[in-house]
């Protein structure tokens, strides 16, 4: 099954199940949250501009979770920011999707040992969907994240609990 | 058989009906899991202090009305500025009036105060005996009597 806007042959008519329609239009529009933390943030503005340009994804960033589908947690999650993060997840709308960009998100990264002020891990205050490795991931990484994230979207169902 | 605005009312009929198909399916469709920390006010992430609905200072009111006058003023202005050539003189000299008439209440608002910002005076509390400065003291401590 490949995407829906790829096979219209019989005479534009389309059947399908309401989950591949539902996930096709979820993972199309991973609308995103306009956040960033740390250098990790850079390499992401350097994804959404014309080089390598994040929107063709489908990927529009927000400015309010409330509109959100996927939080990129791009850098360094202090524990001070930690609480935030859980409330901006919180306040995001359903399905909501995680994803961890960079090495400091994922586990500490470079504060594993000595970071006094570091969550090891945005995975332990909210659920992560995709992780992207890199210090930082350079656009290139997550642009494979996100598409990782599209085949999760993708193999959703509305009866099954999946994520 | 339908007339013109017969038309225009089959239009705001489906258009209400595209509305409601959209939001019913919505709600059969979509997860409805509500908890507190969902529901909370968005404040930037922060822990959200005190109601949306805050009362603005009325001062604010001028000034939106002063905005407003000057907005529209400039909404005037872009298409006059389009059809510049083709209006010549009257175009201009009908423009300039136009400003000039607004110019005039800006004036009057300037004069009238509405653009200075009071800001409340401190009030400064009155106390009976200030401490005394530095001559004062030394006034003081020569006229006390040495024991």
């Amino acid at each position: 099954m490949g995407l829906l806007d790829q096979q219209f042959e019989n005479g534009n008519v389309f059947v399908t199940s309401l989950d591949k329609l539902l996930n096709w239009a979820r993972l199309s529009s991973l609308w995103q949250m306009q956040f960033g933390l740390a250098c990790c943030a850079i390499e992401m503005m350097a994804a959404s501009a014309s080089n390598f340009d994040i929107m063709r994804f489908g990927i529009i960033p927000r400015a309010t979770p409330r509109q959100v589908d996927v939080l990129f947690v791009a850098g360094t999650v202090t524990i001070k920011m930690a609480s935030r993060i859980k409330r901006l997840y919180d306040q995001m709308a359903e399905p909501r999707y995680v994803l961890s960009m960079g090495s400091c998100a994922n586990c500490g990264g470079p504060y594993w040992e000595h970071g006094y002020h570091v969550l090891k891990g945005v995975d332990r205050v909210i659920p992560v969907d995709v992780y992207v490795p890199g210090c930082p991931p350079r656009p290139e990484a997550l642009l494979e994240g996100i598409i990782k994230l599209q085949e999760k979207v993708r193999r959703e169902s509305l009866v099954k609990k999946s994520a | 058989m339908l007339t013109e605005f017969g038309k225009i009312l089959i239009f705001f009929i489906i258009g209400a009906l595209f509305v409601a198909a959209g939001l019913f399916t919505a709600w059969i469709l979509r997860p409805r899991r509500p908890y507190p920390g969902k529901l909370a006010p968005y404040e930037c992430g922060e822990e959200p202090i005190g109601d949306a609905w805050v009362r603005f200072n009325v001062r604010f009111y001028v000034v939106a009305l002063i905005f407003l006058v000057f907005d529209v003023e400039v909404v005037f202005l872009f298409p006059w500025a389009l059809v510049y050539r083709e209006l010549g003189l009257f175009g201009f000299i009908e423009m300039a009036v136009f400003l000039l008439i607004l110019l005039v209440g800006f004036a009057y608002v300037w004069a009238k105060g509405d653009l200075d910002w009071d800001k409340p005076r401190p009030q400064v509390p009155h106390i009976e005996r200030p401490a005394l400065t530095k001559p004062e003291a030394q006034k003081e401590a020569e006229h006390t009597p040495v024991a």
